[in-house]
């Protein structure tokens, strides 16, 4: 009683001491805040400024601005749009299948019953390996003569000549590699399920399928999207698989192979920031979209995501 | 005050840089200290030491290992370069590099005396790829040129034209007998090698002899079909359009393969791995696309340049002077298989012994294919690679018609890089 009485000052005394702490957490974190721009935000500015000159490390005499003639060149080449669609159709069927199968691995790692320390340190393997020497055992393991796959699969044929096969190639060692991750992150989200929820459904005649697209699925929907966001924005970037496989050759360059061939190789500072740039546009649309228009937001913290 | 104390930091830095690297920096860089940079070669080391000995002291090599592909080498270079890095003296540059570190301003102009030594008693074509608009650049180090492996027991003479080749190579296989021909045509710079060494075989030109303008003439079509009708052929294994040089290398070692175009580091590998295979195996000129006319090898191997950012450039011009003098090219073409740039090296009874195919070398070195020396030399070599790949898809006509526009964006640095 004598509490409720109180209410109204103690309120306004929390405020005040809350605003103290506002400012003072500002204030803590503002040197972390401070380093964090230095290293991120300006060579995303550099980048930009770099993408308006033409600027060839070659021919340092010859640099100048040249306005928006860089995107215009990027934008409209064909490598470009080849290489986009390429990391597009990489990303896209890589993150389906790697849910997919994430799904199942985490139920099995959630519900094992014997061995469950051993499942789940199996599963993690590949994740633990390095993705440029599992590259190299991918690529081996699909040419001719040396490859046990290619002399199982395709006696005939060199896969990783081929561009449909080869990217089918790129996908299922990215799959191989990241479904672990995936598997991870939505174990975690599976331990949000109460079991008494599942069991109250099960009480009502839901079955296995309805429990787990009816109950599951519901709340473990911040954990799903963190681990899309995740895996979308990651794949995005796919690099070093392409790179060990193919080179890019047969047409199987993502954007940021293409990038790295024009900037590191090219030395090209213009064009080649001129993708970073492009490639940082579309990983920040993918974010927004899963932020803004699915709300995602970390796992546990309910639809806060969405404002 | 100022002096001390940039010159603490340098201390401090290199500590750290030998700290982090893990490599031995036992002498400590001192004032005669030059930088070496250089792609890992098995027995550079004691030419390096040799040098360090006959130098009296003047200067002291210290050999850097550089990544063992080109790219990642030339990548580590140019980084530093272009932050103006003072670490690194003497460059060991790629013949196809020159143009490019020279226009940006990388590399000193060798002039006066050093550069009558080193242009005396050197072979023309390497001299050539160490030169950039008619100035010396680099001191030709070792240089190195594609040859045809052919097995004896399966056919008894060597082709001298593509068409023989083909035409041999389906006859085994009708025969069925080991019929392919082994061949670099993944799509990086060995595919360009080959298409280099068929255009200038004819004659034609891809880029203009100053290394500006994009030209991609009639001899550069010819070029074009003969590719295309050897990747159409059926005479190559079926991983070819992914097989750089060591592949062409293992590929023929199997046995499969009746022909090989290939460098010399093959026969050192086959007299180890495959010896009696190696019995078997013959020599020649690549073939050639017009009967009659032999073909010009495009020419490999390496230079020695000396940074622009170097502090200490008369040092490193005597020690690179020393470091590509004969005995040392000897001893590399003894120990680690490199064909030496320097004539009279060739004629050396050692060098008889154990280099069987020197005079077929020497041969095509005085007849050969230079790559075209320009700034943008790894730009074309990737769009030409793009376009060349797979070789059986060649449009001879269109395919030219690409390579005109891609190629000049290329030289100008315009355009987009596949």
């Amino acid at each position: 009683m004598v509490e409720k009485q109180d209410t109204l000052p103690v309120a306004k005394a929390i405020s005040e001491g809350k605003k103290a702490e506002r400012k003072l957490g500002w204030l803590l974190c503002a040197p972390a805040a401070l380093v964090m721009l230095a290293v991120t935000g300006y060579p995303i500015l550099y980048a930009l400024w770099l993408s308006f000159q033409r600027f060839d490390l070659k021919y340092p005499d010859q640099r100048e601005f040249v306005g928006l003639d860089n995107y215009v060149t990027v934008l409209s080449n064909g490598y470009w749009w080849t290489a986009f669609w390429v990391t597009v159709v990489v990303t896209a069927v890589s993150v389906v299948i790697e849910f997919v199968l994430g799904m199942g691995l985490a139920l099995i790692m959630h519900r094992a019953l014997v061995g469950r320390g051993l499942v789940r340190t199996v599963t993690l393997i590949p994740y633990g390996i390095v993705t440029v020497v599992a590259a190299f055992s991918w690529r081996y393991a699909w040419t001719p003569d040396t490859g046990y796959l290619a002399n199982a699969i395709t006696p005939d044929g060199a896969p990783l000549t081929e561009h449909v096969s080869a990217l089918a190639i790129v996908v299922l060692a990215e799959v191989w590699k990241t479904t672990p991750f995936m598997a991870l992150l939505l174990m975690a989200g599976l331990a949000l399920v109460p079991d008494d929820l599942l069991k109250a459904a099960a009480m009502d005649g839901a079955g296995a399928w309805q429990r787990f697209v009816k109950v599951m699925l519901p709340v473990m929907k911040p954990a799903i999207l963190v681990a899309l966001l995740f895996r979308t924005l990651d794949a995005f970037r796919v690099f070093d698989n392409i790179v060990v496989l193919t080179s890019g050759a047969q047409d199987t360059s993502s954007v940021s192979v293409l990038a790295y061939n024009n900037l590191i190789k090219g030395l090209n500072l213009g064009i080649g920031s001129t993708m970073s740039v492009l490639i940082f546009l579309a990983v920040a649309l993918i974010a927004w979209v899963f932020v803004k228009l699915f709300g995602t937001a970390a796992p546990g913290s309910d639809d806060e995501g969405r404002r | 005050m100022r002096l001390r104390r940039t010159r603490r930091a340098a201390a401090l830095g290199a500590t750290l840089a030998c700290a982090s690297a893990l490599t031995a920096c036992a002498p400590a860089s001192g004032a005669n200290t030059v930088n070496l940079y250089s792609a890992p070669e098995e027995n550079l080391q004691q030419n390096v030491d040799r040098c360090n000995a006959e130098s009296g002291g003047r200067y002291n090599i210290v050999y850097h290992k550089l990544p063992r592909d080109a790219d990642g080498q030339r990548e580590q270079m140019v980084r530093r370069l272009a932050a103006g890095d003072s670490g690194m003296d003497v460059l060991n540059l790629d013949v196809t590099w020159t143009g490019e570190f020279a226009e940006a301003g990388w590399i000193r102009e060798w002039t006066g005396q050093d550069r009558a030594d080193v242009e005396r008693g050197t072979l023309q074509g390497p001299l050539e790829t160490a030169t950039w608009n008619g100035k010396l650049y680099a001191a030709p180090k070792n240089t190195n040129v594609q040859l045809l492996w052919y097995r004896k027991d399966l056919v008894p003479e060597p082709p001298q034209t593509w068409d023989e080749m083909i035409a041999d190579a389906q006859r085994l296989k009708a025969e069925g007998k080991p019929h392919w021909i082994s061949f670099t045509g993944a799509q990086y710079e060995g595919v360009y090698v080959h298409f280099n060494t068929l255009v200038q075989s004819v004659g034609g030109h891809v880029i203009s002899d100053d290394g500006r303008t994009a030209v991609v003439d009639e001899g550069a079509v010819r070029a074009l079909q003969a590719l295309r009708d050897f990747g159409t052929a059926g005479v190559t294994s079926p991983s070819m359009n992914n097989a750089k040089e060591d592949d062409a290398r293992q590929e023929f070692e199997t046995g499969q393969a009746a022909f090989e175009l290939n460098w010399p580091f093959v026969y050192a590998s086959m007299q180890e791995k495959a010896p009696e295979l190696a019995a078997k195996v013959g020599w020649a000129r690549l073939p050639s696309l017009q009967p009659g006319v032999p073909s010009k090898s495009t020419i490999g191997g390496a230079n020695y340049a000396v940074s622009s950012y170097s502090t200490k450039p008369e040092l490193s011009f005597e020690a690179i002077k020393c470091l590509r003098n004969p005995e040392s090219q000897k001893f590399s073409a003894l120990n680690d298989g490199v064909p030496p740039t320097i004539e009279s090296v060739y004629a050396d009874p050692e060098i008889a012994a154990e280099y069987p195919m020197r005079d077929t070398i020497l041969e095509a070195l005085k007849d050969p294919g230079v790559r075209p020396v320009t700034p943008a030399a790894q730009n074309v070599s990737t769009v030409l690679s793009k376009l060349l790949s797979p070789i059986g898809e060649i449009d001879p006509q269109a395919t030219a018609e690409r390579m005109r526009t891609e190629v000049q964006n290329a030289l100008e640095s315009k355009g987009v890089m596949p």
